[in-house]
């Protein structure tokens, strides 16, 4: 598997990471030695073998549904870049947002 | 050329659980933004969501009423996208292994049934809200973040906007009936988003198809339906190709406008979420779930024509919404006469709750205090005519009937020497109608009577009055 720079280019995109011709180069042929790397996995016979998402043997790990205390709008705006009033603000935003 | 609509309908339900998905914060109600936040649903580094087990029973509750097979295993997933709503930048979803598929929903719609398959049901977390005003900047509240919502999402088997409505007023009233969701639509409850596209008649071959948003209420996606069609039709036939994008329905100007393009397609690049891990229901679980569920709107309809001996119009009016039909059984235990009880709930209460835009759970009038009213008509403490009145200030006030016929003083006159003094005034004033009736003229006694009731100022018992009327006239 061939890793392109127009891939590289894309996933930088969809990652909000501007970059320079220079850095898509090296990005490129690094992740692309990442991936080579990993192609190892395509020798085994995986027939069968279910995809791991998780190393641990676990499930259902779930909780009641019981209210807890929020932190509080102090705490929870403590870190923001900025606010106004309660809200946390950023910078204006124009696309109504993408589809939930 | 005739045209035919292909409609795929995807809702998403707020399910009623009192905690968030992943975390211990309210999903109630909060007066000021970031109130019920903490940081599992702020996305702070170092925090691991816990899934909520309600909504999971709530979603196999759904499961089994829809009538899908409730996958064994599944498990969420991360659906990353950048949104200033979206504090983790990625939404925690279902994506292979979502909890129900294949079900189905049947609906009348157009006097005939019509099946409507369900391709999957999944569970997610739901986005924050953005405030643009004029700070500068935008305003970002998180109250909403991480609240579950259930997404429902049909084949493309619909194929009006009458069979939309069907489709969501039947699928709100299971919702509701098996207590997941309070699917008010106005309230963002139940948000409901169609994809329309349409096609030749006999075509095999799909449209290009527009997804449409904004959609808050049952006439709105009616309008909003019908607009797209005939938009998609129009367009085609001035040989413009329709472009597939996401359209918001405009309730201003009635019709629908591009929102954003999905011509650069959405990678979401969605991936197993490594800090939930899967979720197994087994079958004795679902059996379990299944045992506990309340009875749907169907059955329910079936047993009110059996169980009450009602007609089927009664039945599918009341089982409409299963608050209402809560509220029919409850003063049908109370009073024996369940026709009755449906009469009223159909014409006063019903006509009451129309005329102030109010729902039944708004409704101040309980059950009993119904009860009580036909109770005292019954007896004869009122006439059925003073009990509308009554109705209305019952539905008005919220106070019981026997104090609101006390105070204005409305009893029925049942006291036989009072209307027989009146009766006889009514004759003596009247002496032409009064020979009538003993000349044989029966219509006459119509005349009397409601001199006599005048004079009362109504309340005297017609019963009675007519019965004193005839003794007078015909003893003579
Ligand atoms: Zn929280």
């Amino acid at each position: 598997m061939k890793l392109t720079r127009e891939e590289v280019r894309e996933v930088a995109y969809l990652s909000r990471i501007e970059m320079t011709d220079e850095e898509l180069d090296r990005m490129t042929g690094q992740l692309g030695a990442i991936l080579d790397y990993a192609d190892m996995l395509n020798e085994l016979d995986l027939e069968g073998v279910e995809p791991t998402s998780h190393v641990i043997p676990m499930k259902n790990v779930m909780r009641e549904d019981v209210v807890k205390e929020s932190c509080g709008v102090e705490k929870a705006l403590m870190n923001a870049p900025d606010r106004f009033g309660d809200f946390f603000r950023v910078p204006k935003v124009i696309d109504e947002g993408e589809g939930h | 050329m005739k045209y035919e609509p292909v409609i795929g309908i995807e809702v998403h339900a707020q399910l009623k659980t009192d905690s968030k998905l992943f975390c211990g914060c309210s999903t109630g109600f909060a007066a000021a933004p970031n109130h019920h936040v903490c940081p599992v649903c702020l996305g702070l580094p170092g925090t691991l969501p816990v899934l909520n087990r309600k909504a999971i029973e709530y979603v196999v509750r759904t499961c089994i009423a829809l009538e899908c097979e409730v996958s064994p295993a599944s498990r969420f997933a991360r659906k990353n996208y950048y949104y200033p709503d979206l504090p983790k930048a990625y939404q925690i979803s279902q994506y292979e292994l979502p909890i129900g598929r294949n079900g189905k929903l049947t609906v009348r719609a157009g006097g005939r049934e019509k099946t409507i398959r369900i391709h999957r049901i999944h569970l997610e977390e739901d986005a924050g809200k953005l405030v643009h005003d004029a700070s500068g900047g935008s305003c970002v509240d998180y109250n909403r973040t991480g609240i579950p919502l259930m997404e429902i999402v049909t084949e493309a088997d619909v194929r009006s906007s009458e069979e939309a409505v069907a489709y969501l007023t039947s699928l709100r009233s299971i919702l509701q009936y098996i207590g997941v969701c309070g699917a008010n639509m106005e309230k963002g409850e139940m948000r409901c988003e169609p994809n329309i596209s349409v096609r030749p008649v006999g075509a095999e071959e799909f449209g290009t198809k527009t997804e449409m948003k904004n959609l808050n209420s049952f006439r709105a996606v009616r309008l909003g339906v019908d607009f797209e069609i005939e938009r998609q039709i129009d367009a085609i036939e001035n040989g413009e190709r329709i472009v597939q994008e996401t359209r918001r329905w405009d309730e201003a100007t009635q019709t629908t406008q591009t929102m954003r393009s999905k011509e650069r397609a959405h990678d979401y690049r969605y991936f197993p979420d490594p800090d939930l891990v899967p979720v197994e229901v087994s079958a004795s679980v679902v059996e379990l779930i299944r045992a506990k569920a309340p009875e749907l709107p169907e059955p329910r309809r079936v047993r009110f024509i059996s169980q009450y001996g009602l007609p089927e119009y009664d039945a599918e009016v009341l089982t409409g919404s299963k608050a209402m039909a809560d509220f029919f059984e409850r003063a049908a235990s109370l009073h024996n006469d369940p026709k009755a009880v449906s009469n009223w709930i159909m014409t006063e209460l019903m006509g009451c709750l129309n005329e102030s835009g109010k729902t039944i759970d708004e409704c101040a009038v309980t059950a009993e205090d119904l009860t009580a009213l036909l109770e005292l008509m019954g007896k004869g403490v009122i006439s059925a005519r003073m009990g509308k009145d009554v109705f209305k200030d019952m539905f008005a006030s919220g106070r019981p009937p026997a104090e609101i016929i006390k105070e204005k003083g409305l009893e029925q006159m049942n006291d036989e020497t009072a209307i027989s003094d009146a009766v006889e005034k009514v004759i003596a004033d009247n002496p032409g109608p009064a020979a009538d009736f003993r000349a044989g003229k029966k219509q006459a006694a119509g005349f009397l009577v409601g001199q006599v009731m005048r004079l009362t100022g109504g309340k005297a018992n017609p019963k009675i009055v007519g019965r004193i009327i005839e003794d007078k006239l015909l003893s003579e």
